[in-house]
């Protein structure tokens, strides 16, 4: 625990895979962590990594995108253009030294209540641990 | 092992010569290189069809005005020349071509280039109020050293790829000792033994590859390391994002004179990028306080996310800063591990795809099932 901080994490869900898992994970009155707010797009290929950057430059403390596992995208490929943004946008703010590890991406089923559960606990904790985000206070952005 | 073509001229006359023969035997209809401003007012690329006006070419002038490779984009956009065209082009110009012909933003139809092993560009404002002359004259007495020629460009300097793979006529200038007295071609394919038939010279075969060349490898590999860690500590955290964007003034010069940057419209001069009050709003609501206008910081990550992968190194954008931000470096050095990452080499292959618009279905196995 870090001094009772709640963090701001934003969450991209595909609609068709991690949204409806998430939904299976509220239904099934699971635990979520409130500090998730969960924004959907219809597949994670529709997440531009502008989003993720524009997220943490507003002040989330972590980003979590989550789509249908490769192979099962209702769109077919999205998921794996997802993936590879998703290595772009680690690269870079592991070069710039910006914490990679407060972006995460997740394959999460329409049935996997119980795993959207799980890694977003984990995630938040993990975020909680780490702190709130060193761009959150930053005025010159 | 390619053959070599020696002209008994010095490298600039020999190179003048060599383009006058092309436009005289008629083997091409035109050559683009740079040339002289009247009055010595600097220095423009410019497309050449009569053979007198070779006399004002500076076809190996240590200037870059601005990317050949975007503006032979801008010439080929909408259709090719339809008999062959020289073009007179540095390594990177080149690289930068290549670049763009994959987003479909040119054609290498009816082109033959000619290029150079090169030992890099002095930054623009070295030529204004300038004595061309006296630039060009301490080049080359540096060239002959075999060093890193000092004042040039940062990304000049720790350049690797300063021998264009896919020029078809190579000059050669690094480490060459009697340029006054010398004019070095390598014939690089087809193409540049075809067009050099016929043009008075002595020949050879003599392989590319030179000590010189690979002891000024070594050196520009040591100086891209050295400059690459310090910027590595400069470069941690918002914090270094902001010491060394924070004076941008967002002019988006880099943007405009970069190659990879061709959109008519860039997303970050768009209206949907432009700041609604709602999200000052929101700004002030979290922080008390913001930058206004913002949205500086965005604009380099996003360009980081939107061009890195294609970064070429040429250097324009730290050229063209009004404020002096190694903009270069940065993105040079954000561009190489983007480029490992997909094992992606920019500008060196026009048959390799660009690595966003494919997808291996193995590959990154362990992402995304933890």
């Amino acid at each position: 625990m870090n001094n009772g901080f709640e963090p701001n994490i934003i969450g991209f869900l595909c609609n068709w895979c991690a949204y409806t898992g998430a939904d299976l994970a509220g239904v099934a009155r699971m635990k979520v962590p409130s500090s998730l707010r969960v924004i959907r797009v219809m597949c994670s290929g529709r997440i531009d990594p502008l989003f993720v950057i524009k997220a943490f430059l507003k002040g989330a403390d972590g980003v979590m995108m989550m789509g249908c596992h490769p192979g099962d995208c209702h769109y077919q490929k999205g998921n794996f253009s997802a993936r590879r943004r998703f290595m772009l946008l680690r690269t870079i703010l592991d070069n710039l030294a910006l914490e990679p590890e407060r972006l995460g991406l997740w394959w999460v089923s329409a049935s996997e209540g119980q795993r959207y559960s799980r890694v977003a606990e984990e995630f938040a904790n993990k975020i909680k641990n780490l702190g709130p985000s060193p761009v959150r206070g930053e005025i010159f952005l | 092992m390619p053959q070599l073509l020696k002209i008994s001229k010095s490298v600039d006359e020999g190179t003048k010569a060599f383009l006058e023969f092309l436009l005289k035997e008629k083997k091409v209809c035109g050559v683009i290189t740079l040339r002289k401003i009247h009055g010595d007012q600097g220095i423009g690329y410019s497309l050449i069809t009569r053979p007198d006006d070779l006399e004002e070419a500076l076809p190996l002038f240590p200037l870059m005005p601005a990317n050949g490779g975007k503006i032979l984009s801008r010439l080929t956009l909408r259709g090719s020349p339809k008999e062959p065209v020289a073009a007179v082009m540095k390594p990177c110009e080149m690289r930068a071509f290549i670049e763009l012909i994959k987003r479909k933003q040119g054609s290498l139809d009816n082109f033959v280039f000619i290029s150079q092993t090169c030992p890099g560009v002095y930054p623009i404002e070295m030529s204004s109020g300038g004595d061309l002359e006296t630039l060009a004259s301490r080049y080359r007495e540096n060239i002959q050293l075999g060093e890193n020629i000092p004042e040039t460009r940062s990304a000049c300097r720790t350049c690797l790829h300063f021998t264009p793979p896919n020029a078809d006529i190579i000059v050669s200038l690094i480490a060459e000792k009697d340029l006054d007295k010398s004019c070095s071609l390598f014939l690089n394919s087809k193409k540049g033994e075809a067009l050099a038939d016929g043009m008075a010279g002595e020949r050879r075969e003599q392989t590319l590859d030179s000590p010189e060349l690979r002891l000024l490898h070594n050196k520009k590999k040591e100086e891209r390391k050295k400059l690459f860690d310090e910027m590595g500590t400069e470069m941690r955290g918002i914090e270094g994002l902001i010491r060394l964007f924070g004076k941008c003034i967002g002019c988006h010069g880099c943007s405009y004179v970069c190659p990879l940057c061709y959109c008519d419209l860039c997303f970050f001069d768009s209206k949907p990028n432009e700041s609604r009050p709602i999200s000052y709003q929101g700004d002030l609501e979290r922080k008390g306080a913001t930058r206004i206008p913002s949205g500086t910081i965005f604009y380099h990550l996003g360009r980081l996310a939107h061009m890195s992968v294609s970064c070429i190194g040429c250097g324009m954008c730290t050229d063209v800063c009004p404020v002096d931000i190694p903009v270069s470096t940065i993105f040079s050095r954000v561009g190489e591990s983007v480029q490992k990452i997909f094992d992606y080499r920019p500008g060196m292959d026009v048959e390799e795809v660009l690595p966003f618009a494919v997808y291996k279905e193995e590959e990154f196995q362990e992402i995304g099932e933890q």
